[in-house]
């Protein structure tokens, strides 16, 4: 299999590490914007996006842009996709023009690793389905080393629907390979228990003042509409049972940080005071979306 | 024409035979089974260190004819099967269009006089379209030579068609076999619901979902005293439930696959769609319950599930593969594997497993009989090796389709010479 990034999973610490430390190498100064380099110059990137991005496609875009890489962007709606190609057709057309590296998003859990098994090109997993999100937790990591000088011996709380989200897989691959203490929270719907099993220090708590109680990092996940397919708990219920509110916050660790993939929906997993409040980090780790996805594309795409 | 098999242990669970002998087929029908046979005039096979079994029968397979013939014809189905071993072959009716009449049964069976080296048996669909809402017209399919019916792939949700069925089917003396899934609990599931689905973020198709199935075909066999049969048994609970209803005296059997005996979720490649089949490889604890059921009597017969599928269907993102594998040509490798070179059973109940008992499930009788190496019966006969070590190559499967989990896998054991009707239609490479 070509080098490049799959999940966390599988991913050894000291790995994760590097690139963590890179990523602090390539945040900018305060106010600053980020610095430009050749580091990739000559290098071609192709951004698949078979889902809609806002976030992590700009993300990329610019990632690559500052590192001097070249890179292009395809959409499913815009592209041959549309006209029914199928996905290993699609990845080995795109092969053929030879890109240093493909970013990957798709809908269909494990599509990208399916591919990495038939194509030379690195793949880089920008989110497959309900699976892994890497870049997304590694951007987490950083904003949380950002504030927290830390990971060992923290109290996490992810709060809202695990069974869907990619970002709460990898996050919780990452931070146990920190020794972070990891409480999920959630409808028991939306909250299978054999995730319990996935890492170690991961526990279940279905009362979201329980599972804030004294956690350093608090972490909201966007309700999947797409990804629902049955309706698991009415919606007005959802907000009132697992929805953040500034009350909440006095029941956390002092300095608790809070955090939320985007985009988010104001009402729905957490309140507008919140969001806006002091503790939110949503921006921060936009910032850092940068800067580990420059971290990222560097590892993969040095010689 | 004359056939005489020489010097092989000969094993016949049916007539209790055990032993290293001859056996002599002539005008397609065995003549005798003894020491030293007179061969005058006869072709001689030498047998001598292999085993002498009667032709496997399998009661579970997909030849995709008509409608999907990319993927599968009755005459490549029909050479995979004799490469494994197998003689007789029974054909569930998800093709297109469904076999759920007499004039699908007919056809079937026309193009497998024709092309088929192989027995093929019918399965009539118990609804119209398999769409699980009219009954078909069971009887005229049975009168046209449709030895079960089944839904299989598509089971019948509504319990009251289910039950017009097992009466139906039991006044006309045929099994109805169901493919157990409760398909509100399963809907776009892709594998076993458990930790590796949650790993994997692919949606889970829990145990219980087969377990309620087999649970409500057991009541209304009961009700109906028709003969029921589990098909691909793969849950604990499923086996435990077969063996209470065979402790109540019902005619109730089932069957489990080879690889359901071989391979749990531990065992996929993350996102490999040759592990992709339904029910779904389980857990460590379904595979004991069902090595437990083999030992026990509670599961009565192997079956393969053969389901070949196109390369490109299943070159796909995983969700979107459809459900199924090839099993005929691993079937003897991996249950000599899995249960015998384990200890667990005896060689002459693992051929009973694949010749004998699966007859009885289906209940042929008169000149259809088979299952046996007995005077009168056709002369269907599989040669195989218990231990030669060898290596499954799927892409020199007979096979249309390579969808198959065992691709490089290594057995210890294997099919040496098939023979119907007393014609030797397939021998193994090197022999």
């Amino acid at each position: 299999m070509a080098k490049g990034l799959l999940g966390i999973e599988t991913l050894e610490r000291p790995e994760i590490e590097a690139i963590l430390e890179r990523a602090r190498h390539f945040q900018p100064a305060p106010g600053q914007a980020f610095q430009k380099s050749d580091t990739l110059r000559g290098r071609m990137i192709v951004n698949l996006f078979y889902e809609a991005s806002t976030r992590t496609r700009t993300s990329f875009e610019i990632a690559a842009k500052c590192l001097g890489a070249d890179s292009v962007s395809i959409t499913a709606s815009g592209s041959s996709v549309s006209k029914g190609e199928s996905l290993v057709d699609t990845l080995n057309t795109l092969a053929a023009m030879h890109p240093s590296a493909i970013v990957m998003r798709h809908a269909a859990s494990g599509a990208p690793h399916f591919l990495a098994r038939y194509l030379p090109t690195p793949i880089i997993n920008a989110g497959d389905g309900t699976h892994e999100h890497p870049t997304q937790a590694l951007l987490d990591a950083r904003t949380i080393l950002d504030r927290c000088g830390r990971l060992e011996g923290l109290k996490a709380a992810i709060i809202g629907d695990l069974a869907h989200s990619r970002v709460a897989r990898s996050n919780i691959y990452l931070l146990a390979k920190f020794g972070v203490r990891i409480v999920l929270c959630g409808p028991p719907s939306l909250l299978p228990r054999e995730m319990a099993s996935m890492a170690p220090g991961v526990e279940l708590e279905y009362d979201i003042r329980k599972a804030i109680a004294g956690a350093d990092v608090i972490m909201m996940l966007r309700v999947q509409l797409e990804r629902l397919h049955e309706k698991t708990m009415p919606a007005g219920e959802y907000f009132s049972f697992y929805g953040l509110r500034l009350e909440h916050l006095a029941l956390a660790a002092p300095d608790v940080i809070v955090m939320h993939p985007g985009p988010i929906n104001r009402g729905r997993e957490l309140s507008s005071e919140v969001a806006d409040s002091q503790r939110s980090m949503i921006l921060n780790q936009v910032e850092n979306g940068i800067a580990v996805r420059m971290a990222v594309l560097e590892r993969v795409l040095q010689p | 024409m004359k056939l005489v098999i020489r010097n092989g242990r000969v094993i016949c669970p049916a007539s209790g035979h055990d032993a290293v002998a001859d056996v002599a087929i002539e005008d397609g029908r065995i003549a005798a089974v003894g020491a030293a046979l007179d061969a005058a005039g006869a072709e001689v096979i030498d047998a001598s260190g292999l085993v002498v079994a009667p032709g496997f029968i399998d009661i579970h397979v997909h030849f995709r004819e008509p409608g999907f013939e990319h993927a599968e014809t009755i005459e490549t189905g029909a050479r995979a099967a004799a490469a494994g071993g197998f003689t007789t072959v029974c054909c569930m009716p998800n093709t297109n269009p469904v076999n759920d009449s007499a004039t699908v049964t007919s056809y079937i069976i026309e193009r497998a006089r024709r092309h088929a080296v192989v027995n093929v048996f019918p399965i009539g669909a118990i609804t119209n379209g398999s769409a699980g809402e009219e009954l078909a017209a069971i009887g005229s399919m049975v009168r046209a030579g449709a030895v079960a019916i089944s839904d299989d792939g598509r089971p019948v949700m509504n319990s009251l068609v289910m039950r017009r069925a097992m009466e139906n089917a039991s006044a006309l003396g045929v099994p109805v076999i169901d493919h157990c899934e409760d398909l509100a609990l399963t809907a776009g599931g892709d594998m076993h619901e458990g930790l590796d689905s949650v790993r994997w973020g692919l949606r889970g198709i829990p145990g219980c979902a087969e377990d309620i199935m087999v649970a409500r075909d057991i009541l209304l066999a009961e009700v109906t005293g028709a003969r029921y049969h589990v098909a691909h048994s793969s849950t604990r609970n499923s086996v435990e439930m077969v063996a209470f209803a065979k402790s109540r005296g019902l005619r109730v059997t089932s069957e489990v696959t080879p690889h359901h005996l071989a391979l749990h979720t531990g065992d996929m490649a993350a996102y490999d769609s040759n592990f992709k089949m339904k029910p779904p490889l389980r857990c460590a604890h379904d595979i004991e319950a069902a090595i437990g059921g083999v030992v026990s009597g509670a599961i009565d017969c192997i079956a393969t599930d053969h389901a070949p599928h196109a390369g490109d269907d299943k070159m796909q993102e995983f969700e979107k593969c459809p459900f199924g594998i090839t099993g005929l040509e691993t079937a003897l490798g991996v249950c000599l594997e899995v249960l015998v070179h384990s200890g667990r059973i005896s060689l002459p109940r693992l051929v009973a497993l694949l010749t004998s008992e699966p007859a009885r499930v289906i209940g042929w009788r008169g000149d259809q009989a088979r299952g046996a190496l007995r005077p009168g019966f056709a002369g269907d006969v599989a040669i195989f090796d218990p231990a030669r070590e060898w290596i499954y190559d799927v892409n020199q499967s007979q096979s249309k389709s390579k969808n198959s989990p065992f691709h490089g896998r290594k057995f210890h054991g294997g099919p040496v010479a098939t023979i119907v009707g007393g014609q030797k239609i397939w021998v193994a490479d090197g022999i």
